[in-house]
């Protein structure tokens, strides 16, 4: 790891995309996109216009006409977050980037930066401008070292071409970038979590208010967005609202979203399609469809943190609106694929050993209820459950949502979706006593499951 | 660092127990001229000396191959935090060890892609060639085994960390390959 290299092998299933490719537009199979490249297509662009002939307040309204929605899972309108600063907000103010990314199943920022770094940085250098943040700090996990190197590099070279630093392009206004290294643990994407740590405090998150946007870094008003929708910016402020929203293939929907699919797929990746892109279409053309000898079960449309989506959604068109409507969440389009093979009161166990361990002990719900949850469902797995385990899980949901942060109420969706899509397989689980899905031990048992990439 | 093998030894070591301290002599705990001075140079840059401690903490960590509570104690001073407040930290990271590690530490993928694409193997063909079990150390001292939640590596499948970087779609023969690697590395003294 001397050199920040490209991380080019996850690139390597770009494929004939006939939707418009907005985020992805610059990128290569083998490398990341210089600065060149970037201004080449229009980049850098928007900056300029922005801090020479535009108002604050007009960037603002631009966001927000454009129904940018946060894609780092919870979906919040961008252009209502940027405007929670008051104007008479006091200084210094920061701008916080969240490049955390540990969802489980998520990995779009890392694809989208190893792709067009300057994008952010444009992007960051907007939206900095529009509050008027001084300072900007991207919050990188550590697996994403080279991600972090790359970064840095480009942010010296924008900063070199006058696109940061002191007086950007010839105006008063001036914004430093840094890039900070997390040492790991899934609660720093919390916003309040992540706060605490990059304040050298023990990231436990904090029931607001005081909300980030008033008192956040440093008891500063700080704004905090994902990777991916700080990407967006640059784009809409020079193609327009209506520009963006045309993106989309749904009318409630809007812009292009990367969805990053894994699991039980032939071709597993990132793909940049429209919002209300039906999932069939994901899987089908954009994946390569299922494993040979696979069905499509069930997946986790938005990362560990939203609903087992059944079979009869495989049609669902992928816009924030339709998935709320049936009862689950984008969050941040990264699509988990389970077959029929597959059983998921174990896949469920394993995302509440997920969550119980990387709950960060704060309040009793999340703390106590997670371990509860997840030892029945062991039980359950291991062909030990009993018939009341099935309300006394109902109940212990119930639980979860009376924490403090996020956290809690996303471990709950995966399980609530299971106790009402999959509750037969629950119970045959405690009516054969054996999860049906295991197979006796035979030879082969022992032995290596061939990964399925190796030909 | 004998301090910290009796600490182990009691169960886990601790920072409060800060008596051990004094059976150091001054040159056990003092870090390298240079790299101390590289890190007052970066703590001074910065406006709160804390906002680094993650990366103070990961330099010191590279240098001893662990935490040591002599180690916590003198990056809490460069801080400007105490020995307990950086604690706090130290033992909430994942990446942060607190005990002595292997020279290699391996995280391997435990979340639910990699769960469904073969991390039980990978796992287990981990334990048997290394002889030892999540949590554990090699006996040489040169591999410590520890399971890991989602590395961001999904479309590669089963993925595992060593030191920080990650190797996908895991075989017997590319475990073997990095292993390999690893003794190789750690036969010439590199550890990286």
């Amino acid at each position: 790891m001397n050199e920040a290299q490209p991380d080019c092998r996850n690139q390597r299933h770009t494929m004939n995309n006939m939707y418009p490719q907005v985020l992805f537009k610059n990128r290569h199979p083998d490398r990341i996109a210089t600065l060149e490249e970037y201004r080449a297509g229009g980049g850098y662009q928007a900056l300029t216009e922005v801090v020479t002939r535009r108002s604050r307040h007009e960037v603002q309204e631009i966001i927000l006409d454009a129904a940018l929605l946060g894609r780092g899972g919870a979906a919040f309108p961008a252009g209502r977050k940027m405007m929670t600063i008051a104007a008479d907000a006091p200084f210094p103010r920061y701008l916080v980037c969240n490049a955390d990314e540990m969802e489980p199943g998520t990995f779009k920022d890392r694809v989208l930066i190893h792709a067009d770094p300057h994008m952010l940085i444009e992007g960051i250098a907007i939206t900095a401008w529009a509050v008027r943040a001084e300072k900007a700090v991207i919050f990188i996990r550590p697996e994403y070292e080279n991600a972090a190197r790359i970064l840095e590099r480009e942010i010296r070279i924008a900063a070199a071409a006058g696109y940061l630093g002191r007086g950007i392009l010839g105006s008063d206004y001036g914004l430093e970038v840094v890039v900070h290294r997390s040492a790991g643990r899934y609660i720093c994407g919390e916003v309040t979590a992540q706060l605490n740590a990059l304040m050298g405090r023990r990231p436990n998150p904090k029931q607001p208010p005081p909300y980030a946007t008033e008192k956040g870094l440093w008891g500063r008003p700080t704004l905090a967005h994902n990777v991916e929708t700080l990407a967006c910016l640059p784009h809409i402020v020079r193609n327009g609202a209506e520009w963006f929203k045309k993106l989309a293939l749904t009318p409630t929907g809007a812009g292009t979203k990367i969805f990053a699919i894994s699991g039980k797929v032939k071709r597993p990746g990132c793909y940049e399609l429209p919002i209300g892109i039906r999932l069939s279409e994901i899987v089908e053309e954009c994946a390569g469809g299922m494993l040979d000898g696979s069905e499509f079960k069930a997946c986790l449309p938005g990362g560990a943190s939203t609903g087992f989506l059944p079979r009869q959604h495989y049609h669902i068109e992928m816009d924030f609106d339709a998935l709320k409507k049936a009862g689950n969440r984008l969050g941040t389009g990264a699509i988990m694929v389970f077959d029929h093979k597959t059983c998921l009161v174990a896949a469920t166990l394993n995302l509440m050993e997920f969550f119980a361990r990387e709950s960060c002990g704060w309040c009793t719900p999340c703390r106590e209820g997670l371990p509860y949850i997840r030892d029945l469902l062991a039980r359950i797995e291991a062909g030990e459950g009993e018939a009341e385990f099935v309300p006394m899980l109902e109940e212990m949901k119930v639980h979860l949502y009376r924490s403090y942060c996020a956290f809690a109420p996303g471990a709950a969706a995966p399980l609530e979706s299971l106790l009402a899509h999959f509750n037969e397989e629950i119970q045959e689980h405690i009516r054969g006593k054996r999860c049906p899905f295991k197979k006796e031990p035979g030879p082969e048992a022992a032995g290596w499951v061939k990964p399925r990439y190796i030909a | 660092m004998f301090c910290d093998g009796a600490a182990a030894l009691a169960g886990r070591a601790s920072i409060r127990d800060v008596n051990c301290l004094d059976l150091l002599t001054a040159t056990d705990i003092m870090l390298p001229k240079e790299l101390k001075e590289r890190l007052e140079a970066e703590i001074k840059h910065v406006e709160h000396p804390r906002e680094l401690a993650v990366d103070v903490m990961f330099a010191i960590q590279d240098h001893y191959g662990y935490l040591s509570d002599a180690a916590l104690a003198e990056a809490a001073a460069m801080l400007d935090m105490t020995p307990l407040e950086l604690d706090e930290l130290a033992t909430f990271y994942t990446f942060t060890f607190r005990e002595p590690v292997g020279k290699y530490v391996i995280h391997v993928c435990d979340s639910v892609v990699c769960w469904m694409n073969g991390y039980e193997s990978v796992k287990d063909y981990l334990s048997r060639t290394l002889g030892v079990g999540l949590g554990e150390t090699t006996a040489d001292g040169l591999f410590t085994l520890l399971p890991v939640c989602c590395i961001g590596y999904c479309d590669r499948s089963p993925a595992m960390l060593v030191n920080r970087r990650v190797h996908g779609e895991l075989t017997p023969e590319k475990i073997d390959e990095i292993l390999e690697t690893c003794r190789h590395k750690a036969a010439e003294g590199r550890t990286r």
